[in-house]
């Protein structure tokens, strides 16, 4: 199994027609079993097509086109109009949203997140890749074209959730050259606020049969490994977690942010020692290196791998 | 983006919320004219983003407007944790009877606001917190819908205030969590807000930092308080190699091949994209290495920002070689990337295979820009070899570093 | 500028002057190395080592009558053999 989607689910892509959204609408459609794109929005341009996928003004249209509610929507509009995307899109019922736009300001990714948690919906991102279920679907830029996609991803035990995009896929590869297989993978957004945190993520992949560990990427900023820390210890997780944390050097320089919007040390709490020491006290493995995380992942499973 | 103390108060008073009489100069000469508007004893208040203003001397109180004059003259020529004064805050003082803190802040978890509230105001909120947690209440509030102020005075009254304190309390706190909303803040706190004799509030110090990423739906608020479009106020000031780095990301739209930071080490640095360079940099460090700089490839950048990116970190004094390296790429060309680090080298009359200690980028177009590497002799490696064995195999190729570098200092740099 | 260093370009005599096909050139390349000049069409020397390699010059010109050459890979060329 996996978690948030599956063969069956059905999205939309918003700002279908922009270059980066025409890739990846062709990366979604051409990965495992093929995605199911019912449909593509970008206002005025109604009646064209993305690689057969047809293009409508609304997500209303695109609904009634489908005759039927839609799952998903990858949102890949300009910051500037994101939140008005995600707010159509749930208005109109879709309940998993994948925002992939960066330089989004907080208010309107809290406005967004608002609405979705009033409407029962799921936001992943933004400053995110999407979600990969190895060999059967992907939702988003995530692993790239199909074919560089198959030769990272491989299907297995290990949930993958990442801040980073490109990382999801560095550590997933690593787990493949390993013989250690994903069962989904979440590139879950590198901002200050995003819509699904670790915490929020794990119960999913604690009811999900096929993941047995989960592998993490974090960064200095937030509180979200705190969290994530709090929510292992209180729910007496039945997963293993391994940990991977970048940008320690960012300890030594308060105030800077690198690599991501919400990597900034404010305070004591978000500096990356003080994030490895929460971790560990809830019984998260930290790894020094990538490569390193295979064998620890081993390690916690026994014999079960 | 943090403003500076004259700044935050405009906009606090601009909200509504009753401040001092104050005026802020660039001159000893406004100084005094300030203080003779007054018409009463004020303080001179060194106008710089650095903390540690008042042990550095940089807060002087004076009687008259003479007075104010020789102290403006003298904190403006005061430098304060690396920075020069903007100018002066020349302001009243008020006979404060009792502080309070009212402030704003995000909450990342809950992903709303939180409005933070306490009557030991004057020292620092999470001091407070620590010390005293029964004098600080909080309380998140809505995004979507308008901010009332019954929740503000709910907030108050919690900590057993009443009376007309809590009715004039309301409406400025209210109107602190509104303005948090409509100027994307990030922070937003007012410390100390004093009550007077008389019963009546002022806030005497706020600070404010805007979200870098609502500056272009800000630009009235930020014309209007004169800030530049150029002003970043980061936590220091840019160097002029990261200036450079900046204008090499800027000559074209295609992909980003920026975000320099300048380190004073041996080792060149062409890496990414965000979290692909913090494990590198990290990685680089944890064996020995010592980064000239910091920097970030991402988003599938031209051959020519590549190679201008590359060619600023080859021609960056005390740079020997340069590592290339990313996490696997999915938009990033690596054929692209290639062409653009060997230009570089040509083009500085340098031999690639020399100058370049590891080129590790595995991913798109890989088939591709492993031929432009094999034909030039430089060493590459694919996703077999790790991040962290990238970066040992680049450090041992590089050896220590021979001497060292004149360049800025960064591991005291001061928290602003 | 310098000289390309990874991709030429070579382009057949026989549409050399063909300014609507050197304007459509134009269009289509996404890395302007195709100019529609007053005497038909130029090739812009410094952004020849921008070329991605995505053959629309070659979709939108007669069969081998645009080579692109790949300096890097011993002279290996996109489009029909000479």
């Amino acid at each position: 199994m996996s978690i948030l989607i599956d063969e069956h689910t059905t999205f939309i892509v918003q700002g279908i027609t922009g270059r980066e959204a025409v890739n990846l609408t062709r990366e979604c459609l051409d990965y495992g079993k093929g995605a199911k794109i019912v449909g593509g929005v970008t206002p005025g341009r109604l009646g064209r097509d993305v690689h057969g996928v047809p293009v409508f003004d609304t997500v209303a249209q695109a609904v009634e086109h489908h005759g039927a509610p839609i799952d998903g929507s990858v949102v890949t509009v300009p910051p500037a109009f994101t939140k008005d995307a995600v707010f159509e899109a749930l208005e109109n019922g879709i309940r998993l949203v994948v925002i992939v736009t960066e330089r989004i300001p907080r208010r309107d990714v809290a406005e967004m997140v608002e609405l979705a948690s009033e409407r029962g919906a799921r936001i992943i991102g933004p400053n995110c890749l999407g979600i990969i279920v190895p060999d059967v679907i992907k939702m988003g830029g995530i692993g790239g074209p199909a074919k560089d996609a198959a030769k990272s991803y491989t299907p297995g035990p290990v949930g993958v959730i990442s801040r980073s995009g490109g990382m999801t896929t560095e550590i997933s590869s690593t787990l493949t050259a390993a013989g250690l297989g994903q069962s989904t993978a979440v590139s879950a957004g590198g901002d200050a606020i995003i819509g699904s945190t670790y915490a929020e993520l794990m119960p999913l992949f604690e009811a999900d049969s096929q993941t047995e560990a989960i592998v993490i990427y974090t960064e200095p900023g937030g509180r979200m490994e705190a969290d994530l820390a709090r929510w292992v210890t209180a729910n007496d997780s039945r997963l293993p977690i391994v940990a991977f944390m970048a940008g320690r050097f960012m300890d030594e320089m308060p105030g800077m942010s690198f690599g991501h919007a919400g990597t900034i040390v404010e305070g004591k709490a978000d500096t990356a020692s003080e994030k490895i020491e929460r971790l560990a006290e809830a019984g998260i493995t930290v790894a020094e290196e990538i490569a390193a995380i295979p064998e620890m992942i081993r390690a916690k499973l026994g014999a079960r791998v | 983006m943090r403003f500076f103390e004259y700044e935050s108060r405009a906009i606090v008073a601009k909200a509504g919320i009753p401040v001092g009489k104050h005026g802020f100069a660039r001159t000893p000469a406004r100084a005094r004219e300030i203080a003779a508007e007054i018409a009463a004893p004020v303080v001179i208040k060194s106008q710089v983003l650095s903390g540690g203003r008042m042990k550095a001397g940089g807060v002087q109180f004076a009687d008259t407007p003479d007075e104010a004059a020789t102290h403006a003259e003298r904190v403006l020529a005061l430098e304060i944790g690396g920075h020069m004064p903007r100018g002066v805050l020349v302001d009243s003082r008020a006979a404060v009877q009792h502080e309070y803190y009212a402030g704003v802040v995000w909450d990342g978890i809950r992903k709303l606001p939180v409005l933070l509230f306490s009557d030991m105001g004057g020292i620092d909120i999470e001091e407070v917190a620590e010390r005293h947690p029964e004098h600080v209440v909080s309380a998140h509030f809505s995004t979507l819908r308008p901010f009332a102020d019954w929740q503000a005075k709910q907030l108050i009254s919690s900590l057993g205030i009443t009376g007309q304190a809590l009715t004039r309390l309301t409406p400025i706190v209210a109107r602190l969590a509104r303005l948090f909303l409509q100027y994307d803040m990030t922070l937003a706190e007012i410390n100390p807000l004093g009550e007077l004799a008389d019963g009546s509030f002022l806030a005497l110090d706020a600070h404010m930092d805007v979200e870098n990423e609502a500056r272009p739906r800000q630009r009235a608020l930020l014309a209007e308080l004169g800030v530049g479009e150029q002003e970043t106020r980061q936590a220091r000031e840019p160097t002029a190699f990261e200036l450079a780095g900046e204008e090499v990301d800027a000559q074209d739209h295609r992909g980003v091949a920026g975000n320099v930071t300048e380190f004073d080490g041996n080792l060149g640095l062409v890496i990414g994209a965000g979290g692909g360079s913090l494990t590198l940099f990290d990685a680089v460090r944890s064996c020995g290495g010592q980064p000239a700089n910091y920097c970030e490839i991402g988003g599938n950048p031209s051959v020519a920002k590549a190679c201008g990116l590359a060619k600023l970190v080859l021609t960056k004094p005390g740079v020997d070689k340069i590592a290339v390296m990313m996490s696997i790429v999915s938009n990033t060309r690596v054929d692209i990337v290639a062409r653009g680090v060997i230009k570089a080298c040509v083009e500085l009359g340098y031999d690639p295979a020399e100058k370049i200690a590891i080129f590790r980028i595995p991913g798109a177009w890989e088939e591709e820009g492993f031929k432009i590497l094999a034909r030039y002799g430089v060493d590459y490696a694919d996703r077999s070899v790790s991040l962290h064995e990238a970066a040992r195999r680049a450090v041992e190729r590089i050896g220590p570093q021979s001497a060292p570098v004149d360049g800025p200092q960064h591991d005291a740099r001061e928290r602003v | 500028m310098s000289a390309a260093l990874f991709i030429d370009v070579e382009v057949d005599d026989s549409i050399a002057g063909d300014r609507e096909l050197a304007a459509k050139l134009e269009e289509v390349c996404p890395v302007d190395i195709f100019r529609a000049g007053a005497h038909g069409l130029e090739i812009v020397s410094e952004n020849l080592d921008e070329c991605v390699l995505c053959r629309l010059c070659l979709d939108a010109s007669p069969p081998g009558t645009i080579r692109i050459v790949k300096l890097y890979d011993d002279g290996a060329v996109l489009g029909a053999p000479r």
